[in-house]
């Protein structure tokens, strides 16, 4: 019997002490009247071993070549410790840190990320997670809406290049509070400023770099905002945060709220989940922030220690008036990436930023300097770059991933009216010299 | 006792973990104005001090790999290693979310054997293996019972209700969709009060959310009238999984009348809790919303395993994440649905049932007192400490901080809440005999010490890396983040 402990003598025993004589009569509250179960489709149980030999199959079968999308998800280094540390069990098998004396590993290292996510993004809080890039961005929007005092608007601008999949998530998720998500066309790739008058606004959503890879005059948006009153919800990739410049500095005032995806922070692509998600905001609009918050506080001997705190917000306490309906949230995944920012370090994130951003560009002016294709937007990028192939992107991507084994990016036609013939390109630092060059010779042979 | 200084205060200026550190690239081409002025505040320590700092760190978390976890309504149950070292495989690691599908059979065939599995243990129609645990689940079930509605015209529908007693989860859900909860008295034997629920129903009535197992630990008897009262309404019927442990392989919630339910993966089908997630929270479905199912889903057409999405499922709730939930926790409950077969599933209840019962019986015995003595134990249970409570000045709370003294972790504490003082306990199928007993044992010598020395609970826990955290300081003076002069 897999993982279960009893010997005949236990069972016996057991059941004498209950006063019973089978395990069945402990069910006999069931009503008769309702059929029992039939398990009989389902095969019987096998070993580990078997059960290895039948998954590590199915895996292998999935390997591939190197990988150049990004789109949200990135192949990133992972040094070997971080998931040695992170698969430990006592960080591995405990559930949320309510009885924080039992707890206090889990707390700090919480509080170290929530220390880590503020800086890097230029806020004054963190929260410790939400479950990825999508909820988090749906989550900033209805904190956005709790948060505008200046207006009773559930208005909300999205600028045109955010991530099309966080947001048809957000959609989902935000779709039965009477929200409004105004989408703008961007232009030339980009969002162009008062162009449009969309009345009161509660909050506007622009992402840094945008998910063509541009980067966005985010501290003209971030004024504009303001000057419209409404709260400036920065979606970003906190890897790049080492180099560019954080939302709490964008324009005069910063950022109000600022979400995004953990992935590229020590965790796996793993077919995009598990990762996590992200929320940091300014201090005055802590309690509208949904999800665990760590605080650190005092015992009673008067040592330092660490605590979940403001949990007056959430569903256990709240109930029909939580924040969120937020419980279970991505724990683990926030430890891997915790550990992961401690040994990559301050040289170390900046380093993979400039060499992820080195290595696109090294592709994308390889390609570009053929002649066969051409950047899609002009203007700076950063770290992903957008490709225009003169042809049908999808089948040029097809054709790479069957036959070579090559990953080519993402075919933008998938998600954009009219970006058909483009790829959006993305080459980590990951990617050595010789899979860059494979990759370029490559793409260049199926277009010629 | 010693504190474990943050992982900043190890920082200096130019230290760093080499091996870990690529040649930087150049970002000449960045224009300024886009770039960061001053460095982040991020860790410059070497390797070991990283590995150190975190491995000492781990030291000061309880977790079921190190202690009984009897936690009510978490289903503590050990998580197979060997699940983890299935999903941690490079294929599937390495795998990105928009690979196209003619290279990622390996994967899909995963998925669409779980669908396959939990469509049967839950006796339903379909299953979705989209939502990322347990609460998203709850919202896009009650998303999918909005859209039934809607899709028949019946517009007015605007209440949900749960019973009293019920997670908390399931009333804030609710709101996220947009309706309003209503609370349904639970009976003094723990049973949903059905002439309350009579009145209750209506014209306005979207749907009901009930855990069976109840949240009062107990096999709610009423289920095939409630699901009649409701139907009759034209409400339809949420099931929450957190209980779902208690009735693996026993009966399905299909057949108590349920048209909609989620699991919780980290509960039932074993996968780590990882301190707080992450965690997977399927649906299942029968025929009337398969309709509206949160996508995408796996299915087959030509011999290929493919996605199926909005073509397919044209009345979908939509996606609930960025790409398709989280896929690595998913592979881990097959792996985990693998090795127990269905000879495995059909023992999962009967033992979690067998150690509850039993060790409920033994505290009984022991004096303590059962919140619903009449009835019998499900996968849990709950005792009441109110006597003691009353007798020796020692609320639920202090028994909870003084059992970890004890190494083991405390039950659930104060929930549900109309049972005053209590403990939920959960002591799940894989603890053995002695485990149980030991608690017992515990629990007996805790009330010993309430009645003679009542501070060896109040000033609990006198063992552990921290005495009692001041949470109201942690409320009123908000520290959340680490500062250089903080220290």
């Amino acid at each position: 019997m897999p993982f279960i402990p009893h010997t005949r003598a236990d069972v016996s025993e057991m059941l004498a002490s209950i006063g019973v004589s089978h395990v069945e009569e402990l069910f006999s509250e069931i009503p008769e009247s309702i059929e029992r179960a039939d398990l009989f489709a389902i095969p019987l149980g096998i070993s580990e071993m078997e059960m290895l030999r039948v998954l590590s199959n199915r895996a292998r079968q999935d390997e591939l070549g190197p990988c150049f999308i990004g789109a949200g998800c990135y192949d990133h280094h992972i040094p070997a410790a971080v998931w040695d540390l992170a698969s430990r069990g006592e960080f591995l098998t405990p559930y949320t840190p309510y009885q924080a004396e039992a707890s206090q590993g889990t707390l700090q290292l919480l509080y170290e990320f929530q220390t880590m996510m503020s800086s890097l993004t230029g806020m004054d809080v963190a929260n410790a997670s939400v479950y990825d890039g999508g909820s988090g961005l749906a989550e900033a929007i209805l904190m956005a809406i709790r948060c505008n005092r200046n207006t009773k608007s559930k208005r909300v601008v999205i600028c045109g290049a955010v991530n099309p999949f966080y947001l048809r998530a957000a959609r989902t998720l935000v779709g039965s509070q009477g929200v409004e998500l105004v989408h703008c066309e961007h232009v030339g790739g980009r969002h162009a400023v008062g162009l449009d008058d969309f009345g009161e606004v509660a909050a506007v959503v622009v992402q840094q770099p945008n998910f063509f890879g541009l980067l966005e005059n985010v501290d003209e948006i971030t004024d504009w905002a303001a000057s419209k009153k409404a709260l400036l919800i920065a979606v970003v990739n906190p890897m790049t945060l080492a180099v560019l410049k954080p939302p709490g500095d964008w324009g005069e005032g910063g950022a109000d709220i600022c979400c995004g995806d953990g992935q590229p922070l020590g965790v796996p692509m793993s077919s995009g989940g598990p990762s996590f998600g992200f929320l940091c905001t300014r201090i005055k609009y802590v309690r509208q922030m949904p999800g665990r918050i760590v605080g650190r506080t005092t015992d009673s001997g008067g040592s330092t220690g660490y605590t979940l705190t403001l949990q007056a917000r959430e569903q256990h306490i709240r109930r029909a008036k939580a924040t969120s309906n937020i419980c279970t949230n991505q724990g683990l995944l926030v430890t891997a990436a915790t550990i992961y920012l401690s040994i990559i370090g301050l040289t170390g994130l900046s380093n993979v930023a400039s060499a992820s951003h080195a290595n696109t560009r090294y592709v994308v002016d390889k390609l570009c300097a053929s002649g066969l294709v051409s950047p899609t937007f002009d203007g700076s990028y950063f770290h992903e770059c957008a490709i225009n192939l003169h042809r049908d992107a999808q089948g040029v991507f097809d054709e790479l991933t069957t036959k070579h084994k090559i990953l080519a990016g993402f075919p933008l036609g998938e998600a954009f009216d009219g970006l058909e013939s483009s790829l959006l390109v993305c080459a980590t630092e990951k990617r050595s010299q010789e899979e860059l060059d494979f990759f370029c010779r490559t793409l260049l042979e199926v277009l010629n | 006792m010693k504190s474990e200084a943050t992982i900043f205060e190890r920082s200096r200026t130019n230290r760093a973990a080499g091996a870990q550190v690529p040649e930087a690239g150049s970002l000449a081409d960045i224009p300024s104005r886009f770039l960061r002025e001053s460095a982040p505040l991020l860790p410059e320590v070497s390797e070991l001090q990283a590995i150190r700092h975190y491995t000492n760190l781990s030291h000061q978390n309880f977790a079921i790999d190190r202690n009984f976890y009897p936690l009510g309504s978490c289903t503590m149950k050990y998580n197979p290693r060997g699940t983890h070292r299935a999903a941690s495989q490079p294929g599937f690691l390495n795998r990105h979310p928009l690979t196209p599908v003619g290279v990622s059979q390996g994967t899909l065939e995963c998925l669409f054997e779980l669908q396959e599995i939990l469509t049967i243990v839950t006796g339903m129609d379909a299953v979705s293996l989209a939502p990322m645990a347990g609460a998203q689940g709850e919202l896009a079930g009650l998303l999918m019972i909005r859209a039934y509605h809607q899709s028949r015209g019946d517009e007015d529908r605007d209440e949900i209700i749960v019973p009293t007693a019920a997670h908390g989860t399931n009333p804030a859900t609710a709101t996220m969709c947009g309706y309003k909860a209503t609370e349904i008295r639970v009976g003094a034997d723990g049973d949903v009060d059905l002439d309350h629920l009579r009145q209750l129903v209506g014209p306005k009535t979207a749907g009901i959310m009930l855990t069976n197992p109840s949240t009062c630990a107990v096999f709610e008897r009423q289920i095939v009238e409630m699901s009649q009262i409701v139907h009759d309404a034209g409400g339809l019927l949420y099931y929450d999984g957190a209980n779902l442990n208690a009735i693996l392989g026993k009966v399905c919630p299909g057949d108590m009348g349920f048209d909609v339910l989620h699991l919780n993966l980290h509960k039932t089908f074993a996968t780590p809790h990882g301190g707080g997630g992450p965690g997977a929270g399927p649906v299942a479905v029968n025929g009337r919303l398969v309709p509206f199912l949160p996508i995408p889903i796996v299915g087959q057409r030509n011999g290929q395993f493919e996605w199926f999405g909005e073509e397919e499922i044209p009345k979908t709730i939509g996606t609930l994440s960025a790409f398709m939930g989280n896929v690595g926790i998913l592979i881990r409950a097959l792996a985990y649905s693998m090795m127990l077969g269905r000879n495995g599933m059909n023992r999962v209840a009967d033992f979690a049932t067998l150690n509850a019962n039993y060790l409920a019986m033994e505290l009984e015995r022991a004096g303590f007192k059962l919140a619903y003595p009449t009835r019998k134990a499900t996968h849990e249970f709950l005792i009441t400490l109110d006597e003691e409570a009353k007798q020796f000045g020692v609320r639920a709370m202090d028994f909870a901080k003084r059992l970890l003294d004890f190494d083991i972790h405390a039950p659930t504490t104060y929930f549900p809440l109309l049972v005053p003082e209590c403990f939920l306990i959960e002591p799940t199928e894989t603890e053995t005999k002695e485990q149980l007993d030991e608690f017992v044992k515990a629990m007996m010598q805790i009330r010993a010490e309430a009645e003679t020395d009542p501070r060896m609970l109040t000033e609990a826990p006198h063992h552990q890396f921290k005495k009692r955290l001041d949470e109201v300081k942690a409320a009123r003076e908000l520290d959340l983040v680490w500062k250089p002069d903080s220290d």
